[in-house]
Parts: C-alpha cells; structure tokens; sequence
C-alpha cells in the first residue's frame, strides 16, 4: 500500500515531466509495435496470397516481376504470348483452370484486367469465389466493368455508372480511350488484389483503339490452377528448363518471398531504428527521475526520517520508473493503432493486401515488457542516487 | 528504568578544512518512561545531531544509545530506521509534512513503516489536534500552526515510546507557540510517550518541570573547530 502511495503521489507531484516522458516512450513502443506487426503481417500476408492460383504462365521474365503483375496488379507487364500458350497451358491435363489476363489501360489509377467469365468460377479462399455482390458479370465481348469492391469505392463507382478507359497502366488525361463501357457489377469484398481491379471481358483490352493490332491475339498472362499443387514441378521444368520462351512462376509463395528476402535489410534498418528510438526513449525516463532528484531530496529524506528504509526508497524510484514506462505502453497502443490504421490504408489502397493491426501478436506483450523492464532497469541509476540520500544534512539545517 | 540511557556518546564531522569537528560529546544522559524533559541549547549547541543520533538518523562515532534496553548505536542503517519507525516520533521546526499529501496521507505515512496504517487511528489523531475538517486538506492549504499540529499527530501515529521534538515552536507566532506546545505535551501524555524537546526559547522551557542545558550536558557545545 505505502509503495504505490509514494510512486503515485511522485508521478502527480512531477506531472509535465511524467506525461512528456510517458509520451517519448509511448511513441518509441507504437512504433516498435508497428514496424514489427506491418513486417510480420504484410510477409505472412503477401506470401500467403496467391489470389486463388497456385503459378503464373508468362513471358520469359523473372518470376518475381511476373507474379507482381499478374496477381499483385503491380509493377509492368514483363510482355506478351501468343493465344495459343493459353490453349496449351489450359488443355494440359495438370491444370484444373486457367484464366488468361490481358493488362495495359486504367481508369484514374485502377488497373482495367482483361479476362474471361472463368473468373467468377475461381475460389480465391476455401468456399468463397470473386461473387459478384451487386449486378451481374460482364457478358464476353461487351464493353461492360465488373469492378473489384475497393476500386468501386474509391472511384465511387456504382452498377449502371459509364466510363472511359486511359491508355497506360498510369493515368494520364490525354491518354483517354473513345471506348465508353458501363458497370454491371461489383465483386464483394474478397482481401485480395482483385479488390482492386476493373475487370472487362479479354476482349475489351485486346481490341481497345489506340492499342497495337499486332496484339490483339495476345495477352499478357495465364493465371494458373492446378489439379494438384505438386504438379507444378512438371510445367516448371517443361517451361523454365527446356523452354525458353515463357516463364512458369511456381510456387508463387515462394516467389514472393524473394522479394522479401530481398528487402530483407531494410527491415532489419527500420527494426533498429525503432530499437533506438525505444533505448533513447528509456534514456529519457532516466535522465527525467535523475534530474528530479535534488527536488526530491528533502521528500525522501523525511521519508527516511519516518522510517522508511533505503531499500524502499529505492524500490519506490524504481518502480516510479517502470510506472512511467506502463502508461507510456497504455498510450503506446493509440499510436499504434493510428500507425497501422494509416498503413494497413496504404497497403490495402496499393496492394490489395489486408492487414489486421487488431490481431493478437506476441510483439504487444513483448513490447511493453521489454519497455517497462528497460524503464525500469535505468531507473536503478537515480534509484541509487535516492538510496545514498543524507537523511540529516536534507532534513533540517545542523545546528 | 530509564526509557532512554545515552553514555559517552560522541559525534564529530570533518570541517572543510580538514579538521574535526566534534558536534555532541555527552557522557551521560538518560529519560524516564513517559517522563518530559526540555533541553535547552542556542545555535550551534549541537541540539539537532544529538536528536539526530537519538533517532538513529546518524549514526555515532562512540558511545551507546540505549532505548527501552535495546543498544542502538552498533545497529545497522536499516535496522536503525526500523526501531525509528516503531518506537520515536520526530517533530521537526520546519514540520516537514509531505506536500504532495493530505494531512491524513501524511499521518498515515508516519505509522505505515512501522505498525501499519491504521486510517481510523490516524483519524482519531488528527481528531485530537482539532483538524478534524482538515483531514484531505494538503499543507499548503493549511496554516502555519494547522501544519505544526499535523505534525504532531504524524509523530503520535506509530504509537511512539519516544517523541522527539526539535525547536516546535520556533516557526510559530506566539498564541501558536503556546498552544502547540500544549497540545505536544498533552498528546504525549495521553499516548504515553515520553518527551525529548529541545528549544532555545525561554517561554517554552518555563513550561517544563525539567529542564537540562545542553551546554552543560554536551562538552562539545560551542567548541572551536581543533
């Protein structure tokens, strides 16, 4: 009863210099917190997701950009094959479905994706197929949209609307289609990138004014469901070893953890600078009791005075510190909340991928127990200084 | 048998110069239980280490210090610390209330180191002072002579045998003085705690039966630095 009485009757007494330094250490732990769930998430995240395809068949290019363009929606098409690829790749008795994509115009930003109906009959997660929530799908052939639940919400975008196309998969004003196609539906939510795609019938791409005739029988990649996963290894070997022509990305979750071995550095920078952070935010709770403590002295020196030992002094300075350090993490889970609240927005608006800042990781209880175990631990410094206090030279003058 | 025995204690500090500075040589001196007793002293008298020393709040460089039979000079800091949260109460000039806490938090401190906090008992103190409506009143809400009898109640609250009290009265107008001096004296009383004052004001000492000189009683009073 008397400890927490003193730590906080202390906290009240130096109330500026408590929240400043609980704040300090509130941002140090949000951020630490943030980095760490936004890594973890956003890796497990993008390897898990395939979009409901186990491989990519496109032009001879790395897999990595391969995968990024096809099921991410990212990056540029490493190029074009021929329609019959797609024939091949769909009649080959390993491949359960093969949906061929054609890439190259967008609408405000969102990619417009070429395909065929087959899209509507893929389970992206087990039980649940791109359904269409509002309206109907595209009929083949017609200038019509099914739009991702994302894009339709960010261009506002609603069943009946009418749009034009843009050349590019950036948007450019000039660079406005003649076409004009109608939306017919719009896909319920799936959290996958396709959230984020205006789908029209392959033929909408192939045939758009402006585009290269050349093209009109090509498209830019098959998307790829196999009967089995393991047969992969075959079309692999058949396309990359022997062929030299094509690209079979397969398996794509390894595929995209290339790309986060690759960037594995920058993680391993932003984990330090948070580490640092969080070590300069308990250098503060440090430098903030010690500073304190010639104020202090003539309080502890009374309470020495009225029998409390110079252990419980110390134990009192101590724990003040790991109580800085406990509201510091209470206030560390706001900031961290609007940290991933603003990323998981960037990557969902970019990606397609959703994060889920609210799920149990183990980082919110390694964080605050490293935090206030670190508080604590520099809080031995003034702790000590209080322990050696001289009672009678700070409790009256010697006469 | 005395409640305090104290024998050829003696005290002495190194002044800047290097030199030794000896502040309390007494040879003898002892306090009935219950009893109170005044010492009598000026500035530089060595009044407030031998109550010091008294209170185990230093330690000496000789001597014995004996209360209720139990030596306190060869005890440890903490152990020191532990008979000064059970056994004396400290009245100070300067009355050193706590200013982050109420008058009843600073009254409860005083007893929660030693027996433990006992809010009714603590209640019933500060009753007896007449703060009864001050009890959630912090001190500097409180005037000088509120504050003293805070004090006073917080020096009663670990049920002491011994109430030291160091100038009580120096920091208060005279109506004060008089009455806080009174309300010591009786709350000892009714405690049964003994009384160990020491002051320089001669309106204080006329109230004591017994008053000693510190002069007298410690050889080292008023001695130049050797």
């Amino acid at each position: 009863m008397t400890l927490p009485l003193i730590v906080a009757k202390s906290l009240r007494q130096h109330l500026l210099s408590t929240v400043v330094t609980a704040l300090s250490l509130a941002l140090a732990g949000g951020l630490l917190m943030a980095v760490w769930v936004v890594k973890t998430q956003a890796n497990a995240a993008f390897t898990k997701q395939n979009a409901g395809f186990d491989a990519v068949l496109g032009a001879r290019s790395a897999k990595l950009q391969l995968v990024l363009n096809a099921i991410f929606h990212l990056e540029a098409s490493p190029g074009n094959l021929p329609w019959s690829d797609y024939q091949d790749i769909a009649s080959n008795s390993a491949v359960a479905l093969a949906l061929p994509i054609a890439v190259g115009d967008n609408y405000h930003g969102y990619r417009l994706v070429g395909t065929s109906t087959n899209l509507f009959a893929v389970e992206h997660a087990p039980g649940r197929k791109y359904r269409v929530a509002e309206g109907e799908p595209f009929l083949p052939g017609y200038m019509e949209a099914v739009l991702g639940s994302f894009a339709a919400q960010q261009l506002r975008l609603k069943v009946g609307d009418k749009f034009h196309p843009y050349h590019g998969l950036n948007f450019d004003e000039k660079q406005m289609h003649e076409e004009e196609y109608v939306v017919t539906g719009i896909l319920e939510p799936s959290n996958t990138p396709a959230d984020r795609v205006i789908w029209i019938p392959l033929e909408g791409v192939q045939h758009m004014k402006g585009h290269d005739a050349k093209t009109a029988t090509e498209i830019s990649a098959v998307l790829v469901k196999l009967k089995n996963p393991i047969a992969g290894r075959g079309l692999e070997l058949m396309y990359n070893k022997q062929g030299n022509r094509l690209t079979f990305a397969w398996p794509i979750a390894q595929v995209v953890s290339e790309l986060f071995g690759k960037i594995a550095w920058f993680d391993r920078v932003l984990a330090l600078v948070a580490w640092l952070v969080a070590g300069v935010a308990t250098g503060s709770v440090l430098a903030s009791i010690y500073n304190s403590m010639n104020e202090r002295r003539r309080d502890i020196a009374i309470l020495r005075a009225l029998g409390a030992r110079a252990h419980t002094i110390f134990c009192a300075v101590v724990l003040e510190c790991a109580a800085i350090a406990a509201l510091g993490m209470v206030a560390a889970f706001a900031v961290y909340l609007a940290i991933t609240t603003v990323a998981a927005g960037v990557i969902r608006a970019e990606t397609g991928v959703v994060i889920e800042p609210l799920a149990w990781q183990p980082v919110f209880a390694i964080v605050p127990v490293t935090m206030i175990g670190l508080s604590a631990l520099a809080g031995i410094i003034p702790a000590a200084k209080a322990y050696r206090t001289n009672v009678a030279e700070n409790l009256v003058p010697v006469s | 048998m005395s409640l305090l025995q104290v024998h050829q204690l003696k005290k002495a500090y190194v002044a800047p110069d290097g030199g030794t500075h000896v502040v309390v040589d007494v040879p003898e001196f002892s306090l009935a239980a219950q009893a109170q007793v005044a010492l009598s002293g000026e500035s530089g008298s060595g009044k407030t280490t031998f109550l010091n020393l008294i209170a185990g709040i230093l330690a000496p460089d000789s001597g014995s210090i004996k209360l209720n039979g139990q030596e306190l000079a060869g005890l440890s800091e903490s152990a020191r610390d532990r008979v000064r949260a059970t056994s004396i109460g400290y009245i100070f000039q300067t009355f050193n209330l706590l200013q982050g806490y109420t008058a009843l938090e600073n009254v409860l401190l005083g007893m929660s180191f030693g027996p433990g906090a006992d809010r009714e008992f603590a209640r019933a103190l500060l009753k007896r002072v007449g703060l009864e409506a001050k009890l959630n009143h912090l001190p500097r809400q409180l005037s000088t002579g509120q504050q003293q009898r805070v004090a006073v109640a917080r020096a009663l609250a670990n049920r002491p045998q011994l109430v030291l009290a160091d100038e009580p009265t120096g920091n208060l107008d005279h109506a004060n003085a008089r009455d806080a001096l009174t309300l010591i004296r009786e709350a000892c009383r009714e405690n049964g705690a003994a009384l160990l004052l020491v002051s320089h004001d001669r309106d204080v000492l006329g109230k004591f039966e017994t008053v000693q000189e510190l002069a007298k009683l410690n050889r080292a009073a008023m001695q130049p630095v050797s």
